[in-house]
């Protein structure tokens, strides 16, 4: 994956309930739960840029990108 | 660059919001902000009216004119709004006990008005505000805190009650089938008269908790198996879809005039009566 695709994970810590929705429906697997439960990127290079993280994301805290 | 729609659309000093771990009414309000985005309407000429439950909770987030009525009226009000100034595009945000129990009448007149709302129902099943009570959504067999040996109750389809009631756009998504609800959403927005949008969730805190259907994650996973297209639903017999959530869009008709437009020309009318009398 070249440099500028690099893709733009961002969670709001204060905002996420750590319900575990994102990480268990990514297609890829490319988000994992951290020790609280809440979604960290583990695999850029699987990322397909679906965005369904972001879209199911029930607390607003998840903002996904690909890096400028 | 382009502002996130959340930064445009939401009020961030609200946030975090009150909904329990894992509860499905925030994919559902997510898609209704990302549904008014795509439909590209004025965020001042947009009107979020909510009832009373935890869906109503909803437009106290979001940052549009927003006004918080009492327990099944928010269509009532939503009326109001929409017969004094029909330029607004009205969004109602109601749960299942909201819209089809305490305001089932006025869910069901409206519908027959044809009148130009867009109802979005957060349909969980039960009454998550008060504790968990079965609502007319509630499936057979299921147990609530006032169900504790199985809900013998038959459920409303809100989508049959809907459509019979002479809604003019009516269609059902999941939060797990999430860009299809946004898609449904911006299409109730956009169409002229009564348009139904039920948006099953999920609540795992009550309705997930005492049928032993795990967190929030695995409820939401559970969605396609218990859900069938209309279009393959046209194929299945009567007892194959006993147990499934028919998605999709049932109603999408412009046969039907919207009332405030009737009613433009009602005034009209009769203005012009008055004139004649001078």
């Amino acid at each position: 994956m070249k440099q500028e695709e690099k893709v733009d994970f961002r969670l709001n810590r204060e905002y996420c309930k750590a319900c575990g929705i994102c990480t268990a429906l990514c297609p890829k697997k490319a988000i994992s739960a951290d020790d609280e439960g809440k979604p960290s990127m583990i695999n850029e290079e699987a990322c397909i840029m679906c965005r369904l993280c972001e879209l199911r994301c029930p607390d607003f805290a998840i903002r996904i990108g690909r890096m400028q | 660059m382009e502002q996130h729609v959340f930064d445009r659309l939401m009020r961030d000093d609200k946030l975090p919001h009150m909904w329990c771990r894992g509860c499905g009414n925030g994919i559902v309000l997510q898609s209704i902000i990302r549904a008014i985005d795509r439909t590209g309407i004025d965020q001042d000429k947009a009107v979020i009216v909510s009832g009373v439950g935890c869906s109503s909770r909803a437009n106290n987030y979001t940052d549009f004119c927003g006004l918080h009525t009492t327990h099944g009226r928010p269509i009532a009000f939503a009326t109001g709004v929409k017969m004094a100034n029909p330029e607004l595009q009205v969004i109602v945000v109601t749960g299942d006990g909201d819209s089809t129990s305490i305001g089932g009448n006025h869910f069901i007149q409206a519908a027959r008005r044809n009148i130009d709302l867009t109802v979005v129902v957060f349909n969980n099943s039960n009454y998550g505000m008060t504790g968990g009570q079965y609502s007319p959504t509630t499936p057979v067999g299921a147990f609530t805190r006032t169900s504790v040996y199985g809900n013998i109750e038959p459920a409303f389809d809100v989508c049959r009650l809907a459509e019979g009631s002479g809604a003019t756009y009516v269609a059902r998504s999941t939060t797990y089938h999430v860009q299809s609800l946004i898609k449904y959403i911006a299409s109730g927005i956009t169409h002229k008269g009564f348009s139904v949008i039920d948006a099953m969730c999920d609540c795992p805190t009550l309705f997930g908790r005492i049928n032993g259907l795990g967190d929030g994650a695995k409820m939401i996973a559970a969605w396609p198996e218990k859900t069938v297209s209309i279009e393959k639903a046209g194929t299945l017999s009567a007892d194959e879809l006993e147990e499934k959530v028919i998605i999709g869009e049932f109603v999408n008709s412009s046969r039907r005039s919207e009332y405030t437009e009737k009613y433009a020309r009602i005034i009209e009318e009769a203005q012009r009566e008055r004139a004649d009398l001078k």
